[in-house]
């Protein structure tokens, strides 16, 4: 992975020194919270319902052991136990005292983190495939890239200040597992006809109160293309995009105002003065990147098969872990493993001080010292041998963390919602909770497939519920909590936005309802293959308007 | 009924206006019947974030049940005893404050 250089390691401790030195001042009184709030938000600290919350960047969701055990270490000494990972593969801690986050930040930079650029209108963390690397299926691991992008927006003083955030994501693959088209910037890296790399560029891609899937706008950029491209694009929306309204400030407004066509043709002429002059990558600067990203190297284990062959017929549970949370790698002796951060009945995305530090001992023994968080909020061990699936499934269970259910209903994207967020509207972990426990048999769980439910607790949309294949978003109305239900998202290389599929449910009805809709596609489908969201794009809503529905009507 | 509520600076927690001073607690924050009496909270939170002490101030509605102060909305009431989901953290550990969820 990407080790600091010198200018990185100077760079962090700069700014630590400088943020320390902004809160001793603000808690001393000499600046006002007028003067210190977009200081503190530069440096990803907000101030939720209970407490100030830190977010910390987990650059395209790549850790190692050793910045794994340091949040552990904040969790514990400076928070209360646990972290929150995210929905753009970074982590939060929900209670820090602000006279703690100068140490909590020196402490990161000890580990070449921080937590700038996790808030405010500039580029965010550029997230990546979780599997970038190990995914059997891509081109090229993405993460490269995603690396010269984050060097490139680090405090780029054109983009620091946009009309609002602006997000990007990278995948490497023909499957997306990155969620690209719901980004401001998606990249599609990819092989042209002659086998060179370069990138599908989509543009305009968001969710939050008016979801657009983003637009293709170049079908193969160059990868020594990409900083100057992504500049034009970046130039064109920091002159046109709209500062008036912040509801109407996100590039995908834009694009969807000024037309596809029409933005193209601006991002192109713009591109034209930018392209040939020094924002080009020389080819030796690419290579000087990816061999940050160097694969590890990979002994053969051959007796993976036999070992996993056996450990199958000792241990029902191993069977169905390895059935769900275990993927291919490009390596035939080894694999990719989710850890699930969704037990039955858990807060998805939260993960305690020791179950970090476990993990990290486990990634350090078994996984090559690499880690991923995924942005549906999960663990990710990307490179460990067939041969040791067994001894890491049973270090999981060990901490509680080997619940085989990913990809299933009950691996649910939940936002932090009423419970933390001063934005939320409501509770978005307890639904999660309920519809986790309702749905707690794996068997049941297996028999209805490939499910992504995705919970959001305002229309901020942290929770991707616009992009599920049944999407919950938590309102208030008149005083209550109300849960609105989307049919249809997809946040894969077919994104789609869910529909609204009538009234919305009470925080007592939610989950029945959920159960209703289940019990109709499964009614429906045409075989057990046919997953919930080929189902819906089948037959459309009305089958599950009218089971959800039909009573009242007739009532009325 | 209204009190006075903000988060305090030097560690973000919740806090309530009570006998002259912030309180961690809702139970007991003074209750502001009439305008006149909003308007004295109103002007003691002002001072409060002018002097560095609290920020993110803000009248909200309550009731009394017992004797004791309970917010209104379901975002105050979370406040003043969440998150809901871990009743082993937050001001909801305490009995006193556990009444207000």
């Amino acid at each position: 992975m990407y080790r600091y250089d010198e200018f990185d390691h100077d760079f962090v401790k700069a700014r630590v020194a400088e943020f320390s030195d902004q809160v001793q001042r603000r808690l001393a009184g000499e600046i006002t919270e007028d003067q210190f709030r977009p200081l503190r938000l530069m440096n990803g600290v907000y101030l939720q319902l209970h407490a100030y919350m830190l977010r910390i960047a987990v650059p395209y969701g790549t850790l190692n052991s050793r910045q794994l055990r340091m949040l552990g270490h904040i969790a514990r000494k400076y928070d209360k136990g646990y972290g929150h990972f995210t929905t753009r593969q970074n982590i939060q801690f929900n209670w820090p005292a602000l006279s703690d986050i100068p140490a909590i930040l020196a402490d990161l930079a000890s580990v070449e983190m921080h937590a700038i650029q996790t808030s405010g209108n500039c580029i965010r963390n550029v997230t990546a495939d979780h599997f970038a690397g190990a995914a059997a299926d891509e081109v090229a691991d993405p993460r490269p890239y995603a690396e010269i992008l984050r060097q490139w927006s680090s405090v780029h003083p054109e983009f620091s200040y946009l009309p609002r955030k602006f997000k990007i994501a990278v995948t490497g693959a023909e499957r997306d597992r990155a969620a690209i088209q719901t980004h401001d910037i998606g990249l599609h890296l990819k092989k042209n006809a002659a086998g060179e790399l370069g990138f599908a560029v989509y543009v305009g891609g968001g969710q939050g109160r008016t979801p657009m899937v983003a637009k293709k706008i170049r079908d193969f950029l160059s990868e020594a293309d990409l900083l100057s491209y992504c500049t034009a694009i970046l130039r064109v929306y920091n002159l046109y995009g709209r500062r008036d309204n912040k509801f109407k400030a996100r590039i995908k407004i834009l694009v969807h105002e000024t037309g596809v066509e029409e933005i193209t043709r601006q991002v192109e002429a713009e591109w034209q003065e930018l392209k040939d002059a020094e924002l080009k990558l020389p080819e030796a600067d690419i290579q000087a990147i990816n061999a940050y990203f160097a694969p590890p190297a990979l002994p053969d284990r051959p007796e993976g098969d036999a070992a996993v062959k056996q450990a199958r017929l000792d241990s029902k549970s191993f069977s169905e872990w390895l059935d769900q949370n275990v993927v291919t790698h490009r390596h035939p002796d080894y694999a990719a493993v989710t850890i699930s951060l969704k037990g039955i009945g858990e807060v998805p995305g939260d993960a305690t001080d020791s179950q970090m530090e476990a993990v990290a001992d486990i990634a350090e023994k078994y996984a090559f010292d690499e880690l991923r968080v995924s942005h549906e909020q999960n663990l990710i061990l990307p490179h460990v041998a067939r041969a040791d699936l067994k001894a890491i499934y049973d270090a999981l269970v060990d901490i509680g963390l080997a619940t085989a259910n990913s990809n299933l209903i009950s691996d649910i994207i939940s936002c932090p919602g009423l419970d933390y967020c001063a934005l939320a509207t409501a509770r978005s972990i307890p639904v999660a909770q309920e519809i986790s426990r309702r749905f707690a048999s794996l068997e049941r769980q297996r028999e209805i497939g490939e499910l992504k439910l995705k919970i959001s607790g305002c229309i901020n949309a942290c929770g991707h519920h616009h992009v599920g294949h049944i999407g919950i978003l938590g309102v208030e109305k008149k005083g209550t909590e109300l849960y609105q239900v989307t049919l249809g998202g997809s946040a894969d290389e077919n994104t789609s936005v869910g529909e609204i599929i009538g009234r919305g449910f009470s925080s007592e009805e939610i989950t029945d309802a959920i159960e209703q809709i289940i019990e109709t596609y499964l009614g429906l489908r045409l075989n057990p293959d046919e997953r919930f969201i080929d189902a819906y794009r089948r037959v459309g809503p009305a089958p599950f308007k009218e089971a959800l529905y039909a009573s009242e009507t007739k009532a009325a | 009924m209204k009190v006075l509520t903000a988060n305090r600076l030097s560690d973000g927690i919740a806090v309530w206006y009570a006998d002259g001073g912030w309180a961690e607690t809702v139970g007991h924050a003074d209750i502001a019947h009439d305008k006149a009496a909003e308007d004295r909270l109103e002007a003691i939170g002002a001072a409060a974030y002018a002097n560095n002490e609290v920020v993110d101030v803000n009248l909200i509605d309550v009731t009394v049940v017992d004797g004791l102060v309970e917010p209104v909305r379901l975002r105050e009431k979370i406040r003043a005893a969440g998150p809901t989901i871990r009743t082993d953290i937050g001001k909801q550990a305490s009995p006193e404050s556990a009444r207000a969820a």
